[in-house]
């Protein structure tokens, strides 16, 4: 573990995130204000980055069509989204920990029932899934975080079983059996304790993957409402104006790239140091 | 093998029965009426009632779910709510565009991405360093950022190449190689938007497997008998990590799928993607659907093609061993 902070990607990783997650913990401290407070539309819109306006106001990446700061938006919009990136991780983090602890403590019929479940979810293409439930019911931030949150544990559900089902053979564990531990003691004290090694690692990817499709659900309008910034609204909101002001779809794609690339550096650092023996491996290992 | 290829056939029929079993009761229980979609606002109780009879809705689900299965399996899909046309119409024209989308798509990123990948793990820490930051920043591109950017560089900047849909307007009369060109223009940009991602994904997974094998005792056996890197590589790194990758075929299907959704969604790309977006939006629900069934089952078949050719590539599938 000692290994990781010497370790560049983890250093840029966390460097970015921290200060990703400063800058929207401080909205209102580091920049112009409301988001959505449209100034005098006529004077303002479409500044360039670095612009001021008349009202001597400084506009880092200039504003939209609207008069809107971008960089404003940009600050707020980071709260919806890792919000909504890290919440829906939360939520597959339990339902992938509660049906892999399961299906690797209790065997037979049962494990059969949930790895059966677990592969299904894992053969449909996920968008399909998420497009469907997202336009089920009324879009909204919280069906997002729900819908993403359903549409990710499966990974980590396999990952847990697995482990699960090797620490079962650990002499610890079945010293621990053969003292009368009970169950559900054993697998909270003992096995899955030791089972979230990876589940760490999984998560680092899955926040990167669900600010991505946040992004993309927003983008076709099924997922945030305007005028609530999120990266992905701003980044539809910039699709028609890409000719004459290019900065408004570009600077919340760029952010969301930086985020993305630091969960994505930071998973594979955590990943070789965590088990240094084996590489970060992509979806799944070959089936057996 | 054969045995191996069929019980796999019988658990992709399985997984899409279950996909059109729970599109089917999701679109049914959700809020949201159709027949008050089709005639608006000011529809009465009595024509709401009446549209909902013709739309076959006041049946009893059950009913409703035995009648489209049957249907689906005769081939006949219904009509689309919104446009009144046939559903197997509409999706007989997008199925092509999106298989050729996703197909070539498949090809260039994996064929560009084992070059990046093999080079990478071959290669001194430098090259690999530099490549490594390449496909990470690669694979965290969103499709419909990518897209946009592209179009911003290449339709509005440099005005090279189309920005929308897979012809342009005057298609009907071009013939031969001019038909080609346009077709090849209008591909190009939804093409390098995912080819682009993919080849991220790709590389780092190859790197990956080629690290993995490199690391195990019979390569260490094959440097001590004094092979050449080249050798060993070929015929020893290679040949082994050739398995995850042809595994990672099947695998990448679902996500390539999807993210052929947001390509398609920008780039007006007349496939799979988005008539299912459009439907979605319109609460077309035969279109739904039979859009969500297709794509499960183009999925399925993609994973029983990589499945397959993992039992024709690796002898120890072959013999019906199990591999660890």
């Amino acid at each position: 573990m000692s290994g990781l902070w010497r370790d560049r990607r983890a250093a840029f990783a966390v460097t970015v995130l921290a200060l990703v997650v400063l800058a929207a913990a401080a909205a209102p401290l580091v920049s112009a204000g409301d988001p959505a407070a449209p100034r005098d539309i006529v004077a303002t819109r479409f500044l360039a980055p670095l612009a001021t306006d008349r009202a001597g106001v400084f506009h880092l990446l200039g504003t939209d069509r609207f008069g809107r700061d971008v960089w404003t938006r940009l600050v707020y919009g980071a709260r919806i989204s890792l919000g909504v990136g890290v919440l829906a991780v939360l939520l597959s983090v339990a339902i992938g920990v509660a049906v892999g602890a399961v299906a690797g403590q209790w065997g037979g019929p049962i494990r059969t029932l949930l790895l059966g479940l677990t592969d299904f979810a894992l053969a449909l293409p996920r968008v399909v899934l998420l497009l469907l439930l997202a336009a089920l019911w009324r879009p909204s931030t919280a069906l997002v975080i729900v819908v993403l949150g359903l549409t990710g544990w499966m990974s980590i559900a396999r990952l847990v079983q697995g482990e699960v089902r090797a620490l079962a053979a650990r002499p610890f564990v079945e010293g621990a059996r053969a003292l009368g531990v009970s169950r559900r003691r054993l697998l909270w004290r003992h096995v899955l304790p030791n089972a979230l090694t990876p589940v760490i690692v999984a998560a680092a990817l899955g926040v990167g993957n669900a600010i991505m499709l946040e992004g993309g659900l927003s983008f076709l309008g099924l997922g945030v409402q305007p005028p609530t910034p999120s990266w992905g609204t701003m980044i539809a909101s910039g699709r028609d104006t890409l000719v004459n002001a290019p900065w408004v779809a570009a600077a919340p794609g760029l952010a969301l790239v930086l985020v993305v690339v630091a969960c994505t550096l930071l998973g594979d650092a955590l990943g070789d140091a965590l088990e240094p023996t084996t590489p970060a491996r992509g979806p799944g290992a070959a089936p057996g | 093998m054969l045995a191996r290829v069929g019980q796999r056939a019988a658990a992709g029929a399985a997984v899409v029965a279950g996909v059109v079993t729970l599109t089917f009761f999701l679109l049914h229980l959700a809020p949201g009426d159709p027949a008050a979609r089709l005639l608006g606002p000011a529809a009465s109780e009595t024509q709401l009632a009446v549209q909902r009879h013709a739309l076959g809705l006041d049946r009893p689900l059950g009913l409703q779910y035995l009648a489209w299965l049957g249907g689906f399996a005769r081939g006949d899909w219904g009509r689309s709510i919104a446009t009144g046309r046939p559903v197997a119409e509409l999706l007989r024209d997008a199925i092509p565009a999106t298989v050729e989308l996703v197909g070539l798509s498949l090809l260039l990123s994996y064929g560009l991405g084992l070059v990046v990948g093999a080079l990478q793990a071959a290669a001194g820490a430098r090259v690999d360093t530099l490549l490594s930051v390449a496909t990470v920043t690669l694979f965290a591109l969103p499709g419909y950022w990518l897209g946009l950017m592209l179009v911003m560089a290449l339709t509005y900047g440099a005005r090279w190449l189309p920005a929308f849909g897979a012809a342009g307007l005057d298609v009907e009369s071009l013939t031969g190689w001019a038909r080609l060109g346009d077709a090849l223009r209008h591909l190009a940009l939804p093409l390098a938007t995912l080819t682009l991602i993919g080849v991220g994904g790709t590389a780092r997974f190859v790197r990956g497997a080629m690290l993995d094998a490199r690391r195990q005792p019979f390569v260490r056996t094959a440097e001590a008998k004094g092979l050449s890197a080249w050798q060993v590589t070929r015929h020893h790194v290679a040949r082994h990590a050739v398995v995850p990758v042809v595994t990672l075929l099947g695998l990448s299907l679902p996500t390539l799928f999807s993210g052929a959704v947001f390509v398609e969604a920008v780039f007006a790309w007349p496939g799979m993607g988005r008539r299912l977006v459009e439907a979605v939006q319109a609460r077309d629900y035969p279109v739904v659907m039979a859009a969500t069934a297709v794509s499960a089952l183009l999925v399925v078949v993609g994973n029983l093609v990589a499945d397959a050719t993992l039992s024709w590539i690796d002898p120890r599938l072959r013999r019906g061993l199990r591999v660890s």
